[in-house]
């Protein structure tokens, strides 16, 4: 028995009333006096397939995710619940031995504890598994008595069905943005807990990062939080190094794809350009730890800066630069290219030549694409982890020398949330904290881009 | 049968020539276009006067706007287009090896079918020929140069408060004054303009024909358009294409009134086009 079964049966009945109304449509048709419909067969299908089984599918999603703590509930009043220990894993872990070999996940429970609560479980979950089909039948058979009572040959069945696809379509949008909602969600309420630990003052201002995830929780160091060396390598990193690379590389292969390139050249380098943004940033990150990093070190000392580490902002940052210009480019190519032929006809016409036409006209007039494109990179470039994980280092360094090791906010994150972590744990909490700041940087970032790249559009329409 | 042409057109330009009063500024002699392998334009030769309105006119697609954009080699942004015969501006060819494009538009300005300002300020659209060709020395002269602009074009009563405004916020007709404004910054010698008024409404269009005829008496002027109205109105000599052909080239009250051709006839009667 499996939370499972209700959703298969839902698809399976609304198979069965997709295949009905388009059989019955079918003698309809073949009895109608003209031999015509006022819809095709198959949008009687769908008429009835989703009436059927959507509200019933939609009706087991639900119940998939809510019976388990109906069943959980269910078990907790049994008799056999009364000698769980209060709190802590300990309970959990009985709970999901007893769970475990309820479902046959397990042969047989170690402790007695978890025995005892083995056949509430079982009833629990074979009761809960009948409801749960129980009602997609219902709903089931309201669909179809709803949908057949309707299906005759001069019923619109396509202009319904065209509703529900715009209803399945609108689910389908939402799922996103509810995930989104759910994941800001999250890092409020954790965020929250870790600034009832450790004081938000010291955590956006203070100047030195080393929480130790060894110290006492229930009264933490607050001078070890202060994250301005991580907000500081992030910025220099990703906002600094990298866009001094990507900017200028990037702005001026556009001008020269959208400008001089002979069309079958431009057939060819887009597409490279294009692969550079798909390659995974762990190759990346390799890259800068094995080419780059150490040939800066080398370039370092040879220079006679003696004491050059092999982890460096500026190995990152350059990497990143790179990984980055396809983003910048691609959307400058855009916007330049949607600068109306007559801007560039009437500048050369006055006498400019290409260059003076392209620094003077096109790329002021494209200028909102542009920048758009590069609060993208940046937002992209920040929330990069890979790359500096392996090229810059773990250490937070407050400085503006690019030859040293530094470390941004997400590399921090992964730090805190890998390895021995408590959740209950200050170091552990401020990830999500980390998390926070940077989701909001990161989405104030995207909305300025989304701002300036809908007036840019608004210019030429 | 080409030279046969060659003769034919040479011999109309020469007779519109005989009256005019001075050397022509655009000579063009035996002119053929080519896009690819289709030939746009076929051996058209006719001669362009400073102090006058040169109107082409013909049906859609007959090479008119071709034609004009040979004149200032605007056809050289077009990669597979290609420019026979000679075309002499002043006595110099302009599809020279040695002709510097820049200063050659620079000479002969245009104006286009659709309104362009640039995206940038009333003053900024003016002030961009000057500045890029270096001709105003420090900002008094460029204001003057643009305050003068403004004025030849018509259009200094209405923008003189707003010159920081973007040129894109103008009406059509103010726009394509600008346009105008823009094209007369750099003092040129020739004006083209393709169809300069097929974007406006009539009010607008009255006020752009209004200042073809003032503009006039300091440039040559070839304007390309669709209205035979406003070539009978504007202009002093019509050319009548077809086909990629010159049919017809003459005197304005000529062309209009007595015909050579049977086509030219057709055409300016409605027979077709």
């Amino acid at each position: 028995m499996s939370s499972a079964i209700p959703l298969l049966l839902a698809i399976g009945l609304g198979l069965a009333g997709w295949l009905v109304a388009r059989s019955r449509a079918w003698k309809f048709k073949r009895e109608a006096a003209d031999g015509r419909l006022a819809s095709l067969p198959n949008y009687h299908a769908w008429y009835a397939g989703l009436w059927v089984g959507l509200p019933a599918f939609l009706w087991g999603a639900l119940w998939s995710v809510i019976s388990d703590n109906l069943i959980l509930q269910h078990v907790l009043s049994s008799s056999g619940a009364t000698g769980l220990p209060a709190f802590g894993m300990r309970r959990d872990a009985i709970i999901n031995e007893a769970r475990n070999v309820a479902t046959g996940a397990a042969d047989r429970a170690l402790s007695p504890e978890a025995q005892a609560l083995v056949e509430p479980f079982r009833e629990a979950i074979t009761l809960y598994t009948w409801v749960g089909i129980a009602i997609v039948l219902i709903l089931a058979v309201i669909g179809a008595a709803w949908a057949f009572l309707r299906l005759k040959p001069d019923f619109g069945a396509r202009t319904r069905v065209e509703k529900g696809v715009l209803f399945v379509l609108f689910v389908a949008s939402l799922v996103a943005i509810l995930t989104t909602f759910g994941i800001f969600l999250t890092l409020i309420f954790e965020t929250y807990r870790f600034f009832e630990m450790v004081s938000p003052i010291d955590f956006l201002f203070g100047t030195h990062w080393a929480p130790d995830p060894m110290a006492n929780a229930q009264n933490p160091d607050g001078s070890r939080y202060g994250a301005i060396p991580l907000f500081w390598g992030t910025i220099f990193i990703g906002a600094i190094i990298a866009m001094t690379v990507a900017i200028p590389v990037g702005l001026m292969s556009a001008i020269y794809l959208t400008q001089y390139a002979p069309a079958k050249l431009r057939s060819w380098i887009k597409p490279a350009l294009e692969i550079l943004a798909g390659v995974p940033t762990v190759v990346y990150g390799y890259f800068a730890a094995l080419t780059i990093a150490p040939a800066i070190r080398d370039i370092a000392i040879s220079v006679g800066i003696a004491n050059a580490s092999s982890e460096s902002a500026l190995a990152a940052g350059l990497v990143m630069g790179v990984m980055i210009i396809p983003f910048v480019s691609s959307m400058a190519d855009d916007s330049i290219a949607a600068v109306p032929q007559a801007m560039r006809d009437g500048s050369l016409a006055m006498g400019a030549t290409t260059n003076e036409t392209i620094r003077r006209v096109l790329v002021p007039a494209a200028l909102p694409g542009i920048v758009a494109g590069i609060m993208l990179a940046v937002s992209r470039a920040i929330g990069e982890t890979m790359i500096v994980v392996m090229a810059a280092g773990y250490a937070a360094n407050l400085s503006g020398n690019p030859l040293e090791a530094m470390t941004t906010v997400t590399v921090q994150i992964v730090a805190m949330l890998t390895g021995e972590a408590s959740l209950d744990h200050p170091a552990t909490l401020s990830a999500f904290a980390l998390g926070f700041v940077l989701f909001i940087i990161t989405l104030i970032l995207n909305v300025i881009a989304l701002r300036v790249v809908k007036r840019f559009r608004e210019a030429y329409e | 049968m080409v030279m046969e042409q060659t003769d034919l057109a040479g011999g109309k330009s020469l007779e519109a020539e005989a009256d005019a009063t001075s050397a022509p500024k655009i000579s063009a002699k035996g002119v053929s276009v080519f896009y690819g392998d289709k030939k746009a334009i076929d051996d058209v030769s006719i001669n362009v006067h400073t102090e006058h309105v040169t109107a082409f006119i013909g049906p859609s697609g007959c090479g008119k706007s071709t034609f004009l954009r040979t004149l200032n080699r605007m056809n050289d942004t077009i990669p597979s287009a290609r420019v026979e015969g000679t075309i002499e501006l002043d006595g110099e060819d302009i599809y020279h090896s040695g002709m510097d494009v820049v200063q050659l538009r620079a000479r002969v300005g245009m104006v286009f079918q659709k309104p362009n300002p640039f995206p940038k300020s009333i003053y900024e659209n003016i002030a961009y020929g000057p500045r890029i060709h270096g001709l105003a020395q420090g900002k008094n002269e460029l204001d003057q140069i643009v305050e003068r602009s403004l004025h030849r074009a018509g259009l200094w009563e209405e923008v003189k408060d707003r010159l920081e405004d973007s040129g894109t916020a103008l009406s059509g007709g103010q726009q394509q004054r600008l346009c105008i404004a823009r094209a007369i910054a750099v003092d040129p010698e020739v004006i083209l303009m393709d169809e300069p008024c097929s974007a406006l409404d009539p009010i607008a269009t009255a006020k752009i024909e209004e200042l073809i005829d003032e503009l006039r008496g300091r440039y040559a002027i070839v304007i390309v358009t669709h209205s035979m109205q406003q070539a009978a109105r504007v202009s002093q000599r019509t050319a009548f294409f077809h086909l990629g052909n010159l049919v017809e080239y003459g005197h304005t009250s000529d062309i209009f009134t007595n015909p050579r051709e049977k086509k030219t006839q057709d055409y300016i009667t409605g027979r077709y086009g």
